[in-house]
Parts: C-alpha cells; structure tokens; sequence
C-alpha cells in the first residue's frame, strides 16, 4: 500500500516486574479502515492500548501515531488521536456540556461550534446539560465518543465499546462507525472480546492471545478462507460416517452428535455424497454449510482460550 | 502562545472543584466556627464586666503579670514552661508599660487571634478539605486515563493543578477574613484597624527577653503580614497534600495521612525541646505568626528566616517528588 499508516506499532514490548505482558508485537492501520482487535479478557488488549495512548511506556519497541513518536512528540502524537480507553471515563459531577467544553481547552481549535457539532453528531443534544451522572450507560459512551471527535482526529480508538450496550445499540454504534469512518475517512481502532461484533464491524483484524499477535488480516480473507465444513443430520450417524470416511471427496469427517458428522469436503460433490447415502438406506434430514467463523478460527489459532 | 494555554487547564481545575461545592463547604464550616467563637467572647466580656464592674485593659492585664508572678513563685515548674512564664510576664509588663492594649477589642484583633490559633491546624485542615482529592479522585474516578491522553504534556497538568493550589489558598485567606470580620463585628464592633500592635520581641541566645527589636505596627499590617504567614503555611500544607494526592490513589488514605502530618506536628510542638533536630520536620515549622508575636519558639535556635527556609525545602522536595512521580508513572 502507497497510503502511510496512521497507526503504527513496531516490535512493541511491555514487561511489568519480570512478567511479559505484550510481546513484540507490531501492525499498521491505514486510513479509512476500521481495525479490529480481538482477544480474550486479559490478552493484552488494553494495555496495548494504553501504550497507543501514551499513559503506559512501553519496554521497548515504538509506537507511531500520524508519523509522531507518542513519547518524544506526546503532544502532536495526541492532537490525532481521539480516544476512548475502557469505560468513557468523564467528569460525573459536571454536565455534558461542561466535559466537552474541559477538553476542548486542551485541544488547539476546538471552539463551541465544534462542540455544538460534535454534541449534534452523537445526537445528544436533549441532555446536554444534565449531569452526566444522571445519564444512561449508552449516554456516557456516546458523549465519550463525542469527546474524542472533538479536535477532529485521525484515529479514533474504542476500547471495548460495546459494553453495557442493549442489541439496539450495538447496532446503531456500529453504523455510526462505518459512516464516521466512510465521510471522514480516519482510522479506527476497535478492541473486543466479542466475535460477531468485530466481524460485522472491522475491515482487518488483529488477534491477540497472551500478549503476542496470533493472525493480523482482513475478516473476509480469515473468514472462509480454509475449505468450508459441511454439517450432515442423518438418522444413523455410525453407518453414514463410515461412508463419508471412505470418499475421497471428503478430507476429514467426524461425529459431532447422536445424529450430527461434521465434514471438512469440497462442497461440488455434497450432491454425490447425498447420493452415496441414500443408496445405503441412510435417512438423511439436513445438510448445511458451515462458514467458518471467527470463532473457529479463534479457537483454532489460540487452543481454545477463554471467549465469549 | 502556547495551546493550550496554562489559564484554561486551571479553569478546568477550578470547574472541577467548584463543582464539587468545597469551597462553599469549607466557608460554611468557618461560618460555625466564628460564631461559636464570638458568642464565647461575648460571655467573657460579659462575665469580665459582672466580676471587675469594669472592662479597663489594663486591670486585666495587671491580673495576668500577677498571676504569671504566682505561678513563677510557686516550687517545682518544669525549666522550659519557667522560661516561657517569664517570657510572657516580661511582654505583657511592656504592653503595660507603653500603655498599649494588646487586646484592642473589635473585629480586627478577633482576625487577629483567629489567624494565629488557626494557622497550624485550622487553616491547613481547611485546604484539605478543598484539595485532598484533586490528584487521586481523577485516579478514582477514572478521569485520569482521559486527562492524560490529551495533547497536554503531564507536567504541565500537574502545574496547574499545583497552581489551582495556590489560588485556593489565597481564597481561603480571602474568606476566613471576611468571615471573621464580618460576624465576630456584630459583637465586638467593626473599628480597630489603626490600633497599635507590639512586634518585634525576640529572645536573645541566652533566652533573655530583649527590647531592642521592638516596635509597633497598626492592626491592618500586622494583620496583613499575618494573613501572609497563614497563607505561606497553608500553600506548604496544599503542596503536601497534592504530593501525597499524587502518591496515594486512595483519597481517604491521603486525607489521613495529611491529618496525621499536622496532628504530629501540634503533638510534637507541645512535648517540648529535647529532641532538638526535630525543628528541621516540616510539621513544627507550621506556627509561623508565634515569631510575630514574639513568644518563645518551641525549640532553640528557631527563627523566622529558619522555619521558611524549613518549609522552602520541603516545599521543593515535595514538588520535585509528585512531578518525578506523576510525569513517570504508568497509568492503569
């Protein structure tokens, strides 16, 4: 890609006593794209971010933001970068209104038409002046977002966003992001713990287990990549996987269930399969491609670790 | 200009506490404070008035030189409390002597008064209350994580969070002023700017009373200066107390720290001299206004010029430590 990263890790390493906690790990991201970065609870994520944010140093390594050092040029690093780390962290005790006016002076030409824009784009507007202690875990995310678009950056970062969001407003935070992301064209960093959340939000993602990078790729190349499976429901499952085993369309098939066999095959030859069944007197009541998930894929690159 | 700039970063700060309603808190609690005090006065005066039938100065005063004369007579007072007796006798017989009224009534000597038994404990406890969390509850909160990922560098938020210190204070001393003239006048009546005040007694090396130092002062000066003092002692106790906001996330476990700080420092004063490297503690330098007042010092060998280099030293150590520590340190 000739387009220069806005995001850039390289070999970064965080140790903390003599424990490893991120381990050489290095990715860009390009502008326009949405970022995924997935793992289980206690992978690293958030101190990854954290680093990106410059409240942690890392051990070695370096991090670039917009071609800025985030620890020898801090300020210019940070004038890009709008982000959310965790929970969106606000002033509870002050209004909505009074939190963006706080940031807004520590950005340079943030003025209260941007403030205005900003609260109109979150669409916030009806409880701006509340306390935002008074407001909804929703609000808060929302009002954390319209903070860290205020002085217009070019990456956005979101640490666990979704949390505490009802279905409804995943959903809508999601098509929020892909229209921020395809009318400004910034950068957006996404972490979660989540599968289905990052497949339909990311364009590439990261995944991460136990402080080190596993697979760095866009969703659809990791998504479906490997030959799909195929799942067979078939009323004597001994007889029928004895069959399936012996073609030599099928690469691998095992029981799953009393009645399920899932196979690894080329799925042109389903049909001739079927075939091969019905012949031998075998019921056969469903057969069903299964598209390999991130999940499959999780589980297949990290053994199984811990995911929702 | 820089952007942002250090004025906005101490608005923020001062939004953040003003918001919190501490201020209004702490003047509230002098409000109670001054009114208890003034009606104790006024039952003094009164009972003064019912006992003597008269409310001359210098009766009184001529009472306390003999009581002290008694107490000075009597077997078996410690050296220390000796020398402090003769220390007071000897003021108190040149107040007399100059026809002076050290207890000028009215709401200025009230100010007075209430500074110099205020500025070791009171006062200090005040900016606490005020500023105890300024550091820690953004740990607390979780703020901290948003404040620091700004395009500011560290230091320059923690200025201004030291700044935001200092101009608590000065509000601080603003208040108990006002505060103090405004009711205890409504007992003691509001004149006595002009009256004259003794200052300048000193102890010589050998701990003998002497004069050539002395000099008086209208009420509206010594007044100022002790204003400053209280001021000085109160921003020390402000910058102690954002170090350990800085070291300590937990906002209960600084206050009490802080308390233990001053309570040690009164504690320590009263037990007396013996254990004389004990003037370089930051906490027995707090009783600034004692040297204006010209008592003895709690310990030889202090002087004015000594405790503000005591607590010019701290001072720096202490913003050296919380600036190292906050500029340093990894924020989880």
């Amino acid at each position: 890609m000739s387009v220069k990263p806005t995001v850039q890790l390289e070999n970064v390493t965080k140790i903390i006593g003599k424990k490893t906690i991120i381990n050489n790990i290095s990715f860009d991201i390009y502008p326009g794209e949405v970022f995924g970065f997935l793992g289980p609870n206690g992978a690293g994520k958030t101190t990854t971010i954290r680093m990106l944010v410059g409240l942690i140093k890392p051990t070695s390594g370096k991090i670039h933001i917009c071609g800025f050092d985030v620890r020898k040029h801090f300020v210019q690093a940070m004038q890009r970068l709008g982000s959310i780390v965790e929970n969106p962290e606000l002033y509870k005790y002050l209004s909505g209104r009074e939190n963006l006016q706080m940031f807004a002076r520590m950005l340079p030409g943030v003025d209260d038409e941007r403030i205005q824009e900003v609260i109109d784009l979150v669409d916030l507007t009806a409880r701006i002046d509340d306390h935002v202690r008074t407001y909804s875990l929703g609000m808060r995310q929302r009002l954390g977002i319209a903070q860290a678009l205020l002085g217009r950056p070019d990456v956005l970062i979101l640490d666990e966003p979704t949390n505490g969001l009802d279905p409804m407003g995943i959903k809508d935070l999601r098509l929020f992001i892909r229209k921020l992301v395809d009318e400004t064209g910034l950068s957006v960093l996404v972490s979660s713990h989540i599968l289905s959340e990052i497949e339909l939000l990311a364009d590439r993602v990261a995944i991460m287990s136990h402080g080190k990078i596993v697979k760095v790729g866009s969703v659809s190349d990791l998504v479906g990549a490997q030959s799909a499976g195929v799942d067979w429901r078939v009323r004597d499952s001994f007889r029928a996987l004895s069959i399936l085993q012996e073609s030599p369309h099928v690469q691998a098939a095992e029981l799953y269930d009393d009645h399920t066999i899932h196979t690894l095959m080329d799925e042109s030859k389903t049909s001739i399969l079927n075939e091969a069944l019905m012949k031998a007197g075998i019921e056969v009541w469903t057969i069903e491609r299964k598209v390999q998930t991130l999940e499959d894929l999780f589980i297949s690159l990290t053994g199984g670790d811990h995911i929702v | 200009m820089s952007n942002p700039n250090m004025l906005g970063l101490i608005r923020n700060e001062v939004m953040k506490i003003a918001s919190k309603k501490r201020l209004p808190i702490v003047i509230l609690i002098l409000v109670i404070l001054v009114s208890m005090f003034t009606y104790a006065q006024y039952r003094e005066i009164q009972e003064k008035i019912e006992k003597q039938g008269t409310l001359d100065w210098r009766v009184e005063l001529q009472q306390e030189i003999v009581d002290r004369q008694n107490r000075l007579a009597s077997s078996g007072i410690q050296n220390d409390f000796r020398q402090f007796l003769e220390f007071d006798l000897k003021q108190k017989q040149y107040y007399l002597d100059n026809d002076i009224n050290p207890n000028y009534p009215g709401a200025p000597t009230f100010i007075r008064i209430f500074f110099s038994q205020g500025i070791t404990l009171v006062l200090p406890l005040f900016i606490i209350i005020i500023m105890a969390d300024i550091v820690s509850g953004e740990y607390n909160d979780g703020t901290i994580k948003t404040l620091l990922s700004r395009p500011v560098r560290r230091w320059r938020i923690l200025m201004a969070k030291w700044l935001t210190v200092l101009l608590y204070t000065s509000m601080l001393m603003a208040a108990t002023v006002i505060v103090c003239y405004g009711i205890s006048g409504i007992v003691l009546g509001y004149d006595g700017w002009t009256a004259p005040i003794l200052t300048g007694f000193q102890a010589s090396a050998t701990g003998e009373f002497a004069t050539e130092y002395i000099h008086t002062l209208p009420m509206w000066k010594y007044l100022l200066m002790s204003a400053g003092l209280a001021w000085v002692v109160t921003a020390v106790v402000g910058t102690i107390s954002l170090m350990i906001s800085v070291l300590v996330k937990n906002t209960a476990t600084g206050i009490g720290s802080m308390m233990a700080v001053l309570i040690a420092g009164t504690l320590l004063s009263s037990l007396g001299s013996s254990w004389t490297s004990s003037k370089y503690l930051v906490n027995l330098n707090f009783d600034l206004i004692n040297y204006l007042e010209g008592q003895a010092p709690p310990i030889e060998g202090m002087s004015l010029p000594f405790s503000l280099t005591v607590l010019g030293v701290w001072t720096a150590g202490c913003l050296a430590v919380a600036f190292w520590n906050f500029t340093q340190k990894d924020m989880y």
